[in-house]
């Protein structure tokens, strides 16, 4: 196990392209990282630069405390699970996941036993002699996430491990692999465009956009402090609102704010007695709460209004109701750089 | 159905002949067409191979296109390999350019090359022929190669690297178990390519002791007669290894292509 540290990281293609631009970045040992954020900001040219994939084209990478700036992969005692899986077509599991000891010469027996083992845990232990063409989704997927932890690298890295997977089945890993991790305690970068997957896996999450770092946080932190306007859009879903801050009156802490309120941070109240009357545009029922759809303004043409809300009392579509602010819970940002304002309270 | 088994019959049909007739004796040949021969004999191939010495042009034949073959697929290999994974400036130009060089007219070089040849004194000598076999068959190799590397998802390499192995390592384990379909087709290419080429072999070689196979053939007919029992049969001996080399490869080939065709 080790720490990785991502000293002012860039990485400029060769056809020009800027994926990844002076990224800071520091994965405790030990810490599962996910990197967020939606596609093409550069998520993956990290994950395989840290892999040495990539060779960064600014910048110092290190793992533990060797500089592997400049070292090929297979000199950085990695692990990496792709999201196409990559497994080689002409080796049966058991070679499949036995192939890195045997690259890192590990003996036969060795390699038997931690095969045997690897098997046990992820279930793989009746088709151990069957080739990749012959297994089902869900276990090629276990077969790649196999083969990354027989090995028991320094640190393991995940490149939308779960993208192929159905949902239910993806919900099923995702549950796996944070019991994995537990077990295993092993230090992880773990890449996704999935808000959801971030916020449930990661220990910390490192949120992207054009390969500028937005934020790095814990999930809960990111969903309560979003540092800037695009972060707070990015986590949580239903996505969250985004108002003219003088709506509100005098509640906002400057002029020309942007103001933010989740959809869970709003009420529905009777008309006249919230902070703001709004026409029930459509009603989506999601089981336990309903999701609404509200529209400002007298004329009904204002801006639109995500509401979560309990499935009691039943909401009818087409009427005028009142909405009530949790004044604890509302983001403020800048206008223009969508910076967050922080209000003392 | 029917018109299947017509046309092979026809396309077969000349094959069939020349193997029955190089069985045939000489004094019959010109007789009436020996559909279905009664006596079969061996008297050419006894012939060929006890008083002409066919053995030599055979054996010329197999270490001058055998030599090619493993030089062209080894170092064709590594240098398609590259060209299918490295991006570099220039790399359509080099690629065009290879591809000009293997479709050069043979006839245009054949008189620079002899000069080369004789200077550095590989005349009549087999490093006389593989070498400018090698500048014929390498480009049409690296091209094909190339073909079938970019066909192999680049992870799975990666994959590998991650997993520890070198990229020399990955490219022998991984990559060459994969395209072997691809360096099978390859390989026959060029040896039917080395195997069958006659003017470089005609001008580069002086006397017996190094011909070539066609070579030989084409320099059966005497001044008065033409040998056509012989002919036959040598051309016979001159066809059967390709023939079992295809035959030995198809498996492979067939069995190559199907078990690529399921990505994981
Ligand atoms: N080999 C490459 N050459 C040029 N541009 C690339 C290359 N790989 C990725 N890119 C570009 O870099 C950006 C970031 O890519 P990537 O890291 O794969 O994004 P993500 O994984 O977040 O979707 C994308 O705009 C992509 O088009
Ligand atoms: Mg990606």
């Amino acid at each position: 196990m080790a720490a990785v540290r991502l000293e002012g990281i860039s990485k400029t293609y060769p056809n020009g392209h800027v994926a990844v631009r002076g990224l800071d970045l520091e994965i405790g040992d030990g810490e599962f990282m996910v990197l967020v954020g939606p596609s093409g900001c550069g998520k993956s040219t990290v994950l395989r630069m840290i892999a040495g994939l990539e060779t960064p084209t600014g910048g110092r990478m290190l793992i533990g405390d060797r500089d592997v700036t400049a070292l090929p992969p297979q000199e950085r005692d990695i692990a990496m699970v792709f999201q196409s899986y990559a497994l080689y077509p002409h080796m049966t599991v058991r070679e499949n996941l036995g192939f890195g000891l045997r690259m890192r010469g590990a003996t036969r027996p060795v390699i038997a036993e931690r095969v045997e083992e690897a098997s046990r845990v992820l279930g793989l232990a009746a088709v151990l002699d069957r080739k990749p063409a012959q297994l089902s989704g869900g276990q090629r997927q276990r077969v790649a996430l196999g083969r990354a932890i027989v090995r028991e690298p320094k640190v393991f890295l995940f490149d939308e491990p779960l993208s192929n997977l159905d949902a239910k089945l993806r919900v099923e890993t995702r549950a796996e692999l944070a019991r994995l991790h537990r077990r295993l305690k092993a230090t992880a970068v773990y890449v996704t465009h999935d808000q959801e997957e971030a916020m449930t896996l990661g220990g910390r999450v490192a949120v992207l956009r054009d390969g500028y770092l937005q934020q790095a946080a814990p999930p809960m932190e990111l969903y309560r402090r979003p540092a800037n306007r695009f972060v707070a859009g990015f986590v949580g879903s239903p996505e969250m609102n985004f108002l003219p801050g003088d709506i509100l009156g005098a509640a906002a802490p400057g002029p020309g704010l942007t103001l933010g309120v989740r959809p869970h941070d709003l009420a529905i109240v009777a008309a006249g007695a919230g902070d703001l009357d709004a026409w029930v545009d459509v009603v989506e029922p999601r089981g336990s709460e309903l999701l609404l759809y509200l529209r400002l303004g007298a004329d009904r043409a204002g801006a639109e209004l995500r509401v979560i809300t309990a499935p009691e009392p039943p909401i009818e579509v087409e009427r005028v109701v009142g909405v009530a602010f949790d004044r604890a819970r509302l983001h403020w940002f800048e206008p223009e750089s969508g910076q967050r304002v922080e209000v003392s309270r | 159905m029917v018109a299947l088994t017509l046309l092979v019959m026809a396309s077969a049909f000349p094959f069939y002949w020349a193997i029955v007739s190089s069985f045939t004796p000489e004094s019959r040949l010109f007789q009436s067409p020996p559909l279905f021969p009664a006596d079969l004999v061996l008297d050419h191939y006894r012939t060929l191979f006890n008083e002409r010495n066919f053995w030599v042009p055979v054996r010329n034949s197999l270490i001058v296109a055998g030599t090619t073959t493993a030089f062209c697929v080894a170092i064709g290999g590594l240098c398609a390999y590259a060209l299918a994974r490295l991006e570099f400036r220039g790399k359509s130009l080099l690629l065009g350019v290879i591809l000009a060089v293997g479709m050069f007219p043979q006839i245009s070089v054949v008189s620079p090359l002899y000069l080369v040849l004789r200077q550095l004194r590989l005349i009549n000598t087999y490093p006389g022929l593989i070498l400018p076999y090698l500048t014929f068959a390498m480009p049409l190799t690296i091209w094909l190669l190339v073909g079938f590397f970019r066909q192999l998802p680049a992870e799975l390499e990666e994959a590998a690297m991650v997993d520890g192995a070198s990229r020399l390592r990955a490219f022998r384990e991984v990559i060459v178990p994969l395209a072997l379909p691809g360096l099978a087709t390859t390989a026959i290419l060029t040896f039917v390519y080395s195997w069958n080429e006659f003017l470089f072999a005609l001008s580069f070689t002086l006397g017996p002791e190094r011909q070539t196979v066609p070579v030989a053939i084409a320099l059966f007919r005497g001044q008065y007669q033409v040998p056509w029992g012989q002919i036959l049969a040598a051309a016979i001996v001159a066809t059967a290894p390709v023939t079992l080399l295809v035959l030995a490869f198809q498996r492979r080939i067939v069995q190559g292509l199907t078990a690529g065709a399921v990505k994981g």
